[in-house]
């Protein structure tokens, strides 16, 4: 395992926000059982963004369900901010997104921010002024009596952005959240991510199968590989992450470097072909 | 700002409204010529098929009661709509909520939904007396029931996996899944239910009046008048049930409409 020395960035906590040690994942499925992950051990400090990536079946996201306490891990064991998986979810201590926006399409865009609030009791005044915040925050400030059908896709995904961030948690888990959207999109997004991150101090465990994402939003990068689903690699980035000089980042030597870094872990340690290399080289 | 509008432009849509009303009224008006045409000139008997100009004769003759017959159809048919449609709601949140009451109703519902009303409405008839309406009430709870029992437990299974998955981040009480996730997901579903329902009803109200019990309901009248040769206030009555039967359909599919506006219809 290749397990490399914390660099902490801007930290808000003392605590680590995730503690992954020694954690195998089994499913019982009607052919059999199908080892999901093996062998585990992973650190994320307080205000770090890491990425996991790797083809389709590696774990990544059932990694970060059992972050989520959404799953429970056959071996091993999960500490979040130094409490067990499910107490940290019991004290909302973390927030979520997944890949599709899971809005509840009766509320409105202002209602379906404020719900997580709505559910812990928070006063209708104070919920009606953190939801104006975090949709001044995503730039739908205009849509806030809309429904979720009438938004796009990329809008939707920023409400549920918001919704995950409406508690001010110290980790936000990403599961694939821009997934749906047009490169364009995307692209804005990332950009607005790291903003909201830069704005907020907090961890995050982004999912991703794109390189370019994973190299541009994360301080380190965890490859995985799959069957079973294990860290392969874990891949520091050390970008310039001024929010001034986010634009100007995707096209820096740095970041090509951090792609081919990236690439090649991917490829189980074989190095990519020179053709492939190329490109960047020009 | 990218919002999806429905894709179509104005003019087109506006349209699309004129023919929506136009279609339907002349093919209205052209079966109506036909028949009138096919009665008075073609010469069809009056006890074949009354024309409809003596069919509105009756009805407008007989006004007070048509509506008075509507009024006890409809009765029957809106208490049964409501009671049936009560416990197919409350059986089907059982039954989404502990299996075993869903293995134990479904031969049970399944069967209710082939009883045949001729079979049901004279040992009802013979139950609660000859002078009681609660058999065809009875009756058309029955037939509300099964639609609406089946919609709603269909609707309560519908709940998205990220939907749970949430509510699971949230620590959410299983009141508060209910309240937020489970029963308005469920909502469109149930009211599905009630508007297939509703047809259901009045037909079931109507029919069961053909086998005895008091008269002067829209079957009951129906019935008498054919036997009394009285062939176009027969159809007049026929003519007060498709009303009735319109009636509860459209109040339902407003109910429908209004319990899920704002969400997106496909």
């Amino acid at each position: 395992m290749t397990q490399l020395p914390e660099t902490p960035v801007a930290p808000t906590r003392t605590v680590d926000a995730v503690t992954v040690t020694g954690v195998d994942k089994t499913f019982d499925t009607r052919s059999g059982q199908v080892d999901a992950l093996t062998g585990i051990d992973l650190t994320v400090s307080a205000g770090e963004f890491i990425s996991l990536i790797g083809p389709s079946g590696c774990g990544k996201s059932t990694l970060m369900r059992l972050i989520a306490d959404l799953d429970q891990p056959t071996a091993g064991t999960v500490t979040v901010f130094g409490k067990s998986a499910k107490q940290a979810r019991l004290d909302q201590d973390y927030g979520i997104a997944f890949q599709q926006a899971g809005l509840l399409p009766w509320r409105t865009v202002a209602a379906n921010v404020g719900l997580p609030l709505e559910l812990h009791g928070a006063s209708g005044r104070d919920r009606t002024a953190r939801v104006g915040e975090l949709l001044d925050m995503v730039g739908l400030s205009d849509f806030a009596d809309r429904y979720p059908d009438q938004l796009s896709g990329g809008m939707q995904q920023r409400v549920a952005i918001a919704r995950a961030l409406a508690e001010k948690p110290d980790l936000l888990l990403m599961d694939e959240p821009f997934g749906a959207l047009d490169e364009m999109t995307r692209e804005r997004m990332q950009t607005e991510l790291l903003r909201i991150c830069a704005e907020t101090g907090a961890a995050v465990v982004f999912v991703t199968h794109s390189i370019p994402e994973a190299v541009y939003l994360s301080d380190r990068v965890v490859v995985m590989s799959p069957r079973p689903g294990r860290i392969q690699e874990i891949v520091p980035m050390g970008l310039n992450r001024d929010p001034a000089h986010a634009e100007a980042l995707r096209e820096e030597r740095a970041f090509f470097d951090g792609v081919t870094a990236v690439r090649e872990a991917l490829h189980t340690g074989s190095p990519v072909p020179t053709g492939a290399r190329g490109v960047e080289n020009r | 700002m990218a919002l999806t509008l429905s894709g179509r432009s104005a003019p087109s849509a506006k349209r699309d409204t004129t023919l929506r009303i136009v279609a339907p009224v002349a093919v209205g008006v052209l079966v109506l010529g036909v028949w009138q045409f096919l009665v008075s000139v073609v010469g069809v008997s009056d006890y074949l098929l009354p024309s409809p100009a003596a069919i509105v004769e009756q009805f407008v003759e007989f006004f007070p009661s048509m509506v008075s017959a509507t009024m006890i159809t409809g009765l029957n048919a809106l208490l049964g709509l409501v009671i049936g449609s009560i416990l197919g709601i409350l059986l089907a949140a059982l039954a989404a909520g502990w299996r075993p009451i869903d293995q134990m109703s479904a031969p049970i519902v399944a069967s209710l939904a082939v009883i045949p009303i001729v079979a049901l409405a004279p040992v009802l008839n013979s139950m609660f007396g000859a002078d009681s309406q609660f058999g065809r009430q009875a009756i058309a709870g029955l037939a509300s029931f099964v639609p609406v029992f089946i919609n709603t437990l269909r609707g309560f299974r519908q709940t998205l996996p990220v939907h749970r998955d949430l509510m699971k981040v949230y620590a959410a009480s299983s009141g508060q899944i209910v309240r937020t996730v489970t029963l308005p997901t469920a909502v469109p579903f149930v009211f599905t239910g009630i508007r297939i329902a509703s047809s259901l009803a009045v037909i079931s109200a109507l029919v069961a009046e053909y086998f005895g019990g008091p008269r002067g309901g829209l079957g009951g009248l129906i019935s008498t008048s054919a036997a009394s040769s009285a062939y176009p206030r027969a159809w007049a009555y026929v003519l007060a049930s498709i009303a009735l039967g319109l009636i509860f359909f459209l109040a339902t599919l407003a109910l429908e409409r209004l319990a899920t506006r704002g969400r997106q219809r496909t």
